[in-house]
């Protein structure tokens, strides 16, 4: 009896030892593109395939973002922004906080969408399970997705109704977390900071112009713009504000910008009845809000409060 | 079958006592480290440093009116001292001295538009503290390869804002950081396993807590790049290691 335990146990840790190596060996392979061939994507009830994404990338994909999805594509050459690389997975168009992952859904959502102001034109002709397939593709690119997890997503409140206070409030919020250093003070992406913009890789990039367009870079709903401050957006200088903005203050702050873009929103009818002017960087913020006590930012000289401001450089 | 099973309960036990031997090792005490001082200089003329044009954040610019500020690309201070450079250990670490981590919180600030101090040095796993002094809106933007594991993240820091606390999760030397409102505003993140030290205006620095050993000590300058040395450092005491940079 006892020998046949002792057999057994040593059966057991030759066994033991064999899976364990096989299990080390896998590890290894995991970083091998070849290896992470077998990645997945799930949107919705839709699962992905890198697999079946592989033809699909090398018809409608390489060409900008390349053979080895490092987005130097032949095409990358004549492009201005220049396609994304995916080997470092770092993405603009996120739910998830900065420094994290996107989720596959944020992915999908992209390929869907493009990218506003970018080569990437909206791939709605493919069908819902090509873009699927095309995201497990896209991630089996970088090592990334398989030693990490996406980010959890940011919890974005219900839209409050649309007020003239709160548009008010979003404009004050716009100049004390100074916006307008890169997207100017008329929202024109002109402001001071503006020329110097470097993206992660030292290219030279454009700040948001909000009269452009009623679109935004990653989606066209207030919920989307939201997003855009509360997430950063990854690679670009725009941060994430998540650290400095409430809830209620983002969404005050969607409501001022929807007064700048060109549509003929709600909010922009009560900025006009309001007499909204742009801000003015030298006027000093209304009481509530903590005051910069530097005096080269409020010089005493002026007095007026900012509703009432005749900066004519609208 | 007697033979065999006597074999391999002798197999079981030195297995056995290697595992115990191996995990239960007799633990270096705090007391027996030693340390590694000495200075690190710059041999010839500093190179000029220009100086920083901060009049588009007025705010920035009255800071400085009385100290004009200038790039810290290479920072001399007293007897040719070389401020800024870090050093840590290379080679030849226990592992059991690597994994242990300091429980001090480098603070990095923002102040004056610029980042104080111009580099900070950590272990990996070790939390770091961004603040702001100032009355002006920085964003604050380190960009780490991310094939590394350490992740870019940008996030922004206007008056008042709340301190970042932070660690990173791989050794990388160096990850630049930077701000994207002000361009001028470049510091660095050194991540390392194990002790480090950073030196001072004069240049010098002591690396403590450092069991004894024979190590290769390196040393990082942002403009100069990165030298080594080996140094043997007995217990209880101290063990010198002074570098000299050639001005370029």
């Amino acid at each position: 009896m006892r020998t046949r335990m002792i057999q057994y146990r040593l059966i057991l840790s030759v066994v033991a030892v064999l899976v364990l190596g096989i299990a080390g060996r896998a590890q290894q392979t995991e970083f091998s593109e070849q290896h992470r061939l077998n990645m997945e994507s799930h949107v919705g009830n839709m699962t992905g395939h890198a697999t079946t994404g592989a033809p699909i990338y090398k018809r409608f994909c390489i060409g900008c973002h390349g053979e080895l999805g490092d987005g130097a594509g032949e095409n990358a050459q004549w492009i201005d922004p220049k396609p994304r690389n995916f080997t470092i997975a770092i993405f603009r168009c996120r739910s998830t906080p900065t420094g994290t992952l996107p989720t596959d859904t944020d992915l999908y959502d992209t390929v869907g969408r493009g990218m506003l102001n970018s080569n990437m034109p909206p791939w709605r002709p493919l069908q819902d399970q090509d873009r699927v397939d095309l995201v497990a593709y896209v991630k089996h690119f970088s090592p990334r997705w398989v030693t990490e997890k996406p980010g959890t997503p940011i919890v974005i409140p219900p839209e409050p109704p649309v007020t003239a206070d709160r548009i008010k409030a979003g404009r004050v919020l716009f100049q004390k977390l100074e916006c307008w250093k890169c997207h100017g003070v008329t929202g024109r992406g002109n402001g001071p900071s503006a020329p110097t913009l470097t993206d992660d890789e030292n290219r030279p990039i454009l700040p948001f112009n909000f009269h452009d367009s009623q679109r935004f870079k990653c989606g066209s709903t207030d919920a989307a713009m939201y997003k855009d401050f509360m997430t950063g957006l990854d690679g670009s200088p725009m941060p994430s504000f998540a650290d400095n903005v409430k809830p209620d203050e983002a969404w005050e702050l969607v409501m001022y910008l929807r007064t700048l873009q060109p549509d003929n929103t709600l909010e922009k009818q009560i900025a006009k009845q309001l007499g909204l002017t742009p801000i003015d960087p030298n006027e000093p913020l209304p009481d509530n809000s903590p005051a910069p006590s530097a005096p080269a930012q409020q010089p005493s000289a002026n007095p007026a409060s900012p509703t009432k401001s005749n900066n004519s450089g609208y | 079958m007697k033979a065999q099973l006597k074999i391999a309960a002798m197999l079981v036990t030195l297995l056995l006592v290697a595992t115990v031997a191996l995990t239960h090792a007799p633990k270096v005490t705090a007391s027996a480290n030693g340390k590694i001082t000495g200075t690190v200089k710059l041999d010839g003329t500093p190179p000029h440093m220009k100086g920083i044009d901060m009049s588009k954040d007025p705010y920035c610019a009255k800071y400085h009116a009385n100290s004009p500020a200038q790039l810290e690309l290479v920072v001399v201070g007293k007897n040719s001292g070389l401020e800024n450079v870090v050093l840590y250990i290379s080679q030849g670490l226990p592992a059991e001295a690597a994994a242990q981590k300091p429980s001090t919180v480098p603070v990095f600030d923002q102040k004056g538009c610029m980042y104080t101090p111009h580099v900070i040095a950590m272990d990996v796993g070790q939390d770091y503290k961004v603040t702001t002094s100032d009355q002006t809106a920085h964003n604050i933007h380190p960009e780490p390869d991310p094939t590394t594991g350490n992740i870019p993240w940008n996030r922004s820091q206007p008056p008042g804002a709340q301190p970042i606390v932070l660690n990173w999760k791989a050794p990388e030397v160096a990850i630049p950081v930077k701000c994207n409102i002000h361009p001028w505003m470049h510091g660095y993140h050194v991540v390392v396993k194990g002790p480090y030290a950073v030196t001072d205006d004069s240049g010098s620095f002591t690396i403590e807590n450092v069991p004894p050993g024979s190590y290769t000590v390196t040393s990082w300058q942002e403009t100069y790049g990165t030298q080594t040395q080996k140094v043997t450092v007995a217990a209880g005491q101290s063990a010198s290691a002074n570098f000299t940079y050639k001005a370029k």
